[in-house]
Formats: structure tokens, sequence, C-alpha cells
């Protein structure tokens, strides 16, 4: 039977990358709390890892088969527009604001809280993954 | 190397908010900076602040904050008779600029807690960063 590092690793390398666009974006709203007119915007995280793991899946039964790459800049990202798949979605204010802001500081804060635990806990989970690999490597 | 991108973002919102510190500073440190005309006196400073989309990258998702200038406030100067001033016209009139202190306190109290946030999210990602490069360890 073929060993295969993917599977073994689990839907951790999704999670982390996942978790850090999650963290990019709670960043950004937070650095914009106070610009005029800027949505507070968010990951519907569920459905983005969802659809990481199937393009994750289908390109790995693609690659034998010569799947769609991204060769040139100018190409149209397959598997990176996340606005495109209706994965980005906006926040609804729970209160509003004259300049047109939603950006709401505290909401914003807890979420990239819990948005950098589950981050830790994913990288924790994964370098456990990767120890359970060496010791069965070196066998000792 | 996107996960960098957290520290322009959080980089350019503390720049963003210092500047804003630095013109409450600049209108609090002139509200009592006297004119003898109307046209010579301190106006109030105010930063615009716009979200600055990264189209070029292709990155999209995460909007970094630009500062689109500085605008001076058009609110007419306070004027205050006091003839026996120096720099007072030939009425008797000094000129006060119309800086409104706890507006600017208010928006000094805004500008420090943003930029507390920023830095906040910034050593967050920092540590996130250093538990990446010691994953498998």
């Amino acid at each position: 039977m073929p060993f295969n590092i993917d599977k073994a690793l689990g839907i951790f390398p999704q999670a982390l990358s996942l978790h850090a666009r999650r963290a990019e974006m709670l960043a950004a709203n937070l650095a914009n709390a106070d610009t005029p007119n800027y949505k507070a915007r968010d990951i519907d995280f569920k459905a983005a890892l969802q659809s990481a793991l199937q393009s994750n899946q289908s390109m790995a039964s693609q690659a034998g088969a010569g799947g769609m790459k991204r060769t040139q800049v100018g190409h149209i990202g397959i598997d990176s527009d996340m606005e495109a798949m209706g994965l980005v979605r906006y926040r609804v204010p729970n209160q509003s604001s004259l300049d047109g802001n939603t950006v709401n500081a505290e909401v914003e804060q807890a979420e990239f809280t819990r948005n950098a635990i589950q981050y830790q806990a994913a990288l924790t989970f994964l370098g456990g993954r990767i120890k359970t690999m060496m010791s069965a490597i070196r066998g000792d | 190397m996107s996960s960098f991108n957290i520290f322009d973002i959080a980089g350019s919102g503390m720049r963003a908010q210092s500047l804003r510190l630095n013109l409450t500073a600049s209108n609090l440190a002139n509200a009592e900076s006297v004119s003898g005309n109307a046209q010579g006196v301190y106006r109030p400073r105010e930063p615009v602040f716009a979200a600055l989309l990264e189209r070029e990258t292709g990155n999209d998702t995460a909007a970094r904050v630009q500062v689109l200038g500085v605008i001076e406030s058009n609110a007419a100067p306070q004027m205050r008779y006091d003839p026996g001033h120096p720099l007072a016209d030939e009425k008797g009139y000094i000129y006060l600029p119309n800086v409104n202190v706890v507006e600017q306190m208010a928006n000094m109290i805004s500008a420090s807690r943003s930029y507390q946030n920023n830095v906040e999210i910034l050593n967050t990602a920092k540590q996130l960063l250093l538990a990446t490069l010691r994953i498998g360890q």
C-alpha cells in the first residue's frame, strides 16, 4: 500500500493556511476600524475548509492526468480566489455608524483571538502527526 | 509569503493612527495660537483614511489602510476682543483657531486605542509565526 504524506497529515495543513488567511482578514478589519465606508469581512470557515479539501482531492487525482495549473502571473487562480467562490462574507453590524463603517473592534478582537488559538491548536496537531511519522521512521 | 501580510496590514494601521495622534497633538498644542488676521490663523487638521485593496497581488481580501491626505477644517476662527494684545487688528480683535478641545481629546483616545489594537495583532501574529517555525520539533 503506497504511503501518502498528505493523508497522514490530515486536514491540518489546509486548516492552518485558512486560519492564516482569516487572521489576515481580521487584522485588516481592525486596521480599518476608523476608515469611513469600510465594511468588515470574514471567511465562512466551514465552507472554505470543505472547498479547500475538495480542491486538494481533485488536484491530487488530476496531478497524474495533467490537471489545470497556474503557470503565468496573469492566469486567473483556480484555488485561491475565495472571494469569487462566495466564501468571503460581509459581517452584519450590530449597531450602525454614521460614517458607513461596520467594524466592531470588540467583535473583531474576540474573533482574532479565537482564530489565533485555533491556529495554534491546528499547529499542535500537525506537529503531533509529524512526530508520529518521525518515530515510525526512526523505529526507536 | 502571505503570513507576512499581517505585519504590513497592522503596520499600515499603526502608521495611520500615529498620524492621527500627531495631528491631534498639533491641534491641541496650537489651540491657543493667536493670529492678527483671519487668514493666518491655525486651522485644525484631520487625516482622511481609505482602505487600500491589493488587486495587483491577487490577494484582494485583506485591505491595508491608506492615508489619502490631511484636510484642514474650514470652520470660522474665533474672534476675541482684546485691544491690549500686541497682535490685535485695528478694531481690537485677535483670532483664535477653532479647536474643539473635547473633540480632540476623544479623537486622541480613539486613536491610541486603535493603535493598541494593531500592536496586539502584531504581537499575536509574531507568536503564531514563531510557533510555525518550530513545527515538528
